[in-house]
């Protein structure tokens, strides 16, 4: 579009006003009547809590195994109900499982809530667990963080061990994960003839169209990508807990028509906000913001294969101490993100207090003119344009910082559907990738993004910049099986020191997390930095 | 009339062939949609098997006859996302679309052959001007820009109208799920359609205004007045009737354009038609429903077009001359 119509529309715009107000008088008159009459037509039925819940995307299936999103983990919390569940400081309280104890090395003994019932009428025991591990194990979307099990097994009817290949010191992060699903319901064959357990991604299966979990609310109807209900389990065995009886979730995709839904009161609660709409929402009456640093790091991998200049240690640091976290945060991200300099973000057993981001120009020039590339270099880089909050913006920024220290680099934006091919090709010497520890543990940053890129065990599989150093992936393994927690908290804050101080990648920032919603809510204890709010404790007043 | 048919259905098919061959080519290199349907952990040779599973590794020729070999049967392929044939997702979003299309050409047909023809008759009058004034300016506003704009003013302001979706819809014959009977659904429409109205509707009065004015120039215009016949008979019956010709034509083509420019309507308005699915698709990589979309919308563009010349074959004989040589 050309600046002059753009300024003909401004000048006209009050005129093109005046005329949609009259086409809406024509169109128009007929609804509002229409509406007087639809509201005496419902009688005021008895008093429902009903949650009007708006994000950007819905579950892509009723399976929880089918993909692991933080849309499909959103959901099974809503229908299913874990082992044991994060709270707001990242500490785990029990779910379904009461409590636990290590045995030995490779064991941990869950003992499990009794009286707890599937959706189906089933009860939940030991079996489900059993069965719901095994499935996790063959879904393409789990199997790789379920390796180190060997599997469960059920002692009792309400016992249960989860057993590891070696020691393994996260295996109640993994049992975050383990929904148990209800094993009656899920074996046998379905009216095609279809087994029900089998976990397809790409076509119709029994699972994707069906559920039965012991969480709080059950899905009543749902029309994919349109609008899903769910209503209250009646059986859930938590009774202390929050009074929604349903919840209605519409995904709207576009971030001004998210807002534009809350504003006008057609939904109750909206997430993720953009971040263009936080001031207005926080300034608007009967709303509020619940905004958190989020831990997903989004970082530059530097090819130290592709470009000589790049395997030069001063000049990685260089371009560490070039690049300004603070200032991108506070002009790019409108502040709505925690400026890094590592990758762990707080509250991770890696995280390290003093490793805080670097920049200083001066530093920056000093080191470059000590470096091999007095004069600077070229360099290209590539960047998503669609994946992470502004990774367009982000980038071009950091271009234009590395120009300072005369780094020329020529930057290259796509879609993701064609960014990541482009990305496992390394087709650039610079290249952009954010990361989520599934785990919620620093070891897996480590072990996909910076440990030595090897194809056979599959680790450094996201390590595009082919940074290597023996000692980081002695300590990532050697955290692996590491079941004290003192001592795998130290290993992990060793790699987060060796990367800072060779600047194995140059990190940005972790990406806030935000949610609104009508001041009637509890909305502040029901969220967590994982973001996946725990609507069945959620209070309307 | 019979041979110029044949001819031009013939014509249609040739077009849908190549429709299907650009969809498809696209297709074949727009990107991975594997990346979407599975977590970052998964690895490459996992996504390869997947990849496998779904038949994308075979050749482009390959591909592409079993596409159109499927196709003849009805069968437009498999969308990942959804987990169901793309055809069935397709139809069940086409009412949305659909009805949003007839709602908006319902505005422009109810305000531009009034509009265009006051301001063609009186060319100086300050309505007339205003019209046109207001026509520059929708014609220059991006639609989405009119969109925000509406839900700004009577969703957000004023609360007048909902701001996203399709409200209460009602099942008609098993399939066609209809906003159109239920007050809720039609006040859904209200904004989406006035939106997706707002660029062809100035189109119109312009082009209804031009061809209008150039015929009450024209000698049996002329010759009419002077008969003594009364005005409002010169102006509908002697020189409007004659000026529908073009509007026809350009009508039938804008028409599809219409439901091409859906896209932009229903992403702002959440509008769950066939135009927010596509862009949704291309977000997704949900190549086969991607091409899917494209062959559909490409027969709906053809037959409206084919529909369009057979009418003006029958409305303009000459058209048919011309057609046999």
């Amino acid at each position: 579009m050309k600046v002059s119509t753009f300024k003909t529309a401004g000048k006209f715009s009050l005129l093109v006003l005046s005329l949609l107000v009259a086409a809406l008088m024509l169109v128009g008159c007929s609804g509002e009547e229409k509406k007087e009459a639809a509201e005496k037509a419902a009688p005021a039925a008895p008093e429902k809590v009903t949650l009007k819940l708006a994000m950007d995307a819905d579950p892509v299936s009723l399976d929880p195994h089918v993909q692991l999103s933080g849309g499909m983990l959103q959901y099974s919390h809503l229908v299913f109900d874990p082992l044991v569940r994060y709270d707001k400081d990242m500490n785990f309280v029990p779910r379904l499982a009461e409590s636990w104890e290590r045995i030995d090395d490779l064991t941990m003994r869950f003992h499990l809530r009794k009286g707890v019932k599937f959706h189906s009428g089933n009860d939940f025991t030991a079996k489900d667990v059993v069965f719901t591990l095994d499935r996790l194990k063959k879904s393409d979307d789990y199997k790789g963080l379920f390796e180190p099990f060997t599997g469960a097994v059920a002692v009792d009817d309400y016992t249960v061990d989860l057993v590891t290949k070696k020691p393994y010191g996260l295996v109640l992060n993994m049992a975050t994960y383990i929904f148990p699903m209800d094993s009656k319901f899920y074996t046998g064959t379905d009216d095609k003839g279809k087994p029900k357990d089998a976990i397809i991604k790409t076509d119709y299966s029994f699972a994707n169209e069906n559920e039965s979990g012991t969480g709080p609310f059950v899905v009543t109807s749902r029309e994919q990508g349109v609008k899903t209900v769910f209503t209250r389990f009646k059986d859930y065995w938590n009774k202390d807990t929050g009074n929604v009886q349903e919840i209605i979730l519409s995904p709207i995709k576009n971030d001004a028509t998210r807002t534009a839904a809350l504003m006008s009161g057609d939904v109750d609660f909206v997430m993720p906000v953009p971040p263009q709409d936080l001031d207005r929402i926080r300034s608007t009456d009967g709303l509020q913001l619940v905004t958190m640093s989020g831990s997903r790091i989004i970082t530059y991998q530097l090819n130290e294969k592709r470009n000589p200049a790049l395997a030069d240690p001063k000049v990685r640091l260089a371009m560490a101490y070039a690049y300004d976290n603070q200032g991108v945060v506070e002009k790019i991200m409108n502040g709505f993100a925690t400026a890094a300099g590592q990758m762990s973000p707080q509250g991770y057993v890696g995280h390290v207090d003093s490793l805080v981001p670097r920049f200083d120009l001066d530093k920056a020039k000093a080191l470059m003119a000590e470096s091999g590339y007095p004069n600077g270099f070229e360099a290209t880089m590539i960047a998503p344009n669609n994946r992470y909050v502004n990774d367009e913006k982000i980038s071009e920024a950091f271009a234009s910082m590395m120009s300072k220290i005369g780094i020329k680099i020529s930057l290259k934006t796509m879609p993701k559907a064609q960014y990541w091919d482009q990305f496992d090709a390394q087709v650039a010497d610079i290249q952009m990738i954010g990361w989520h520890s599934d785990t919620e543990d620093s070891g897996n940053f480590f072990e996909f993004l910076s440990m030595c890129r090897n194809a056979e065990t599959g680790y450094g599989q996201y390590n595009s910049g082919n940074y290597c150093n023996a000692k980081v992936d002695e300590l990532t393994l050697a955290a692996q099986t590491e079941t004290d927690p003192a001592k795998r908290a130290a290993d992990l804050q060793e790699v987060e020191e060796i990367q800072y101080n060779e600047a194995g990648f140059i990190p940005l920032h972790w990406q806030n997390l935000s949610w609104a919603s009508k001041s009637n809510m509890n909305t502040e204890d029901i969220v967590n930095v994982m973001n996946f709010p725990y609507f069945g404790d959620l209070v309307i007043n | 009339m019979f041979a110029f048919t044949v001819k031009r259905i013939l014509q249609a098919v040739i077009v849908m062939l190549i429709i299907s061959f650009i969809g498809f080519a696209i297709k074949h290199n727009f990107g991975d949609p594997i990346r979407d349907l599975v977590g970052q952990r998964v690895t490459a040779a996992e996504r390869a098997q997947i990849r496998e599973r779904l038949g994308l590794n075979d050749p482009f020729p390959v591909q592409y006859v079993r596409f159109l070999r499927d196709a003849l049967h009805g069968d437009l392929g498999q969308s990942y996302f959804f987990k169901k044939p793309a055809t069935e997702v397709i139809v069940k979003k086409a009412p949305a679309t659909l009805e949003l299309v007839f709602c908006a050409a319902l505005i422009i047909v109810v305000l531009s052959i009034p509009l265009g023809i006051y301001s063609a008759i009186r060319p100086k009058s300050f309505f007339s001007r205003f019209v046109m004034g207001g026509s520059i300016v929708g014609v220059s506003m991006p639609v989405f820009l009119t969109a925000i704009l509406l839900i700004y003013i009577f969703s957000v302001e004023l609360h007048w109208l909902p701001s996203y979706g399709r409200g209460q819809t009602v099942l008609l014959f098993g399939w066609w799920d209809s906003g159109l009977l239920t007050a809720d659904g039609l006040k859904h429409l209200i904004m989406p359609s006035i939106a997706l109205s707002s660029i062809m509707l100035p189109l119109f009065i312009r082009l209804i205004r031009s061809e209008m004015m150039e015929v009450l120039e024209s000698e049996y215009v002329k010759f009419a007045w002077a008969k003594g016949i009364k005005p409002w008979r010169v102006w509908i019956v002697h020189a409007f009737k004659n000026t529908l010709l073009p509007v026809i034509t350009v009508g039938g083509v804008q028409l599809g354009i219409m439901v091409a420019f859906t896209i932009l309507t229903e992403t702002v308005f959440q509008w769950q038609g066939m135009g927010s699915m596509f862009i949704e698709s291309v977000e997704r990589s949900d190549t086969s429903l991607m091409v899917a979309y494209l062959v559909f919308v490409g027969i709906v563009f053809v037959l409206v077009n084919t529909l369009v010349d057979i009418i003006y074959g029958l409305v303009n004989p000459t058209v048919r001359v011309a057609g046999r040589q």
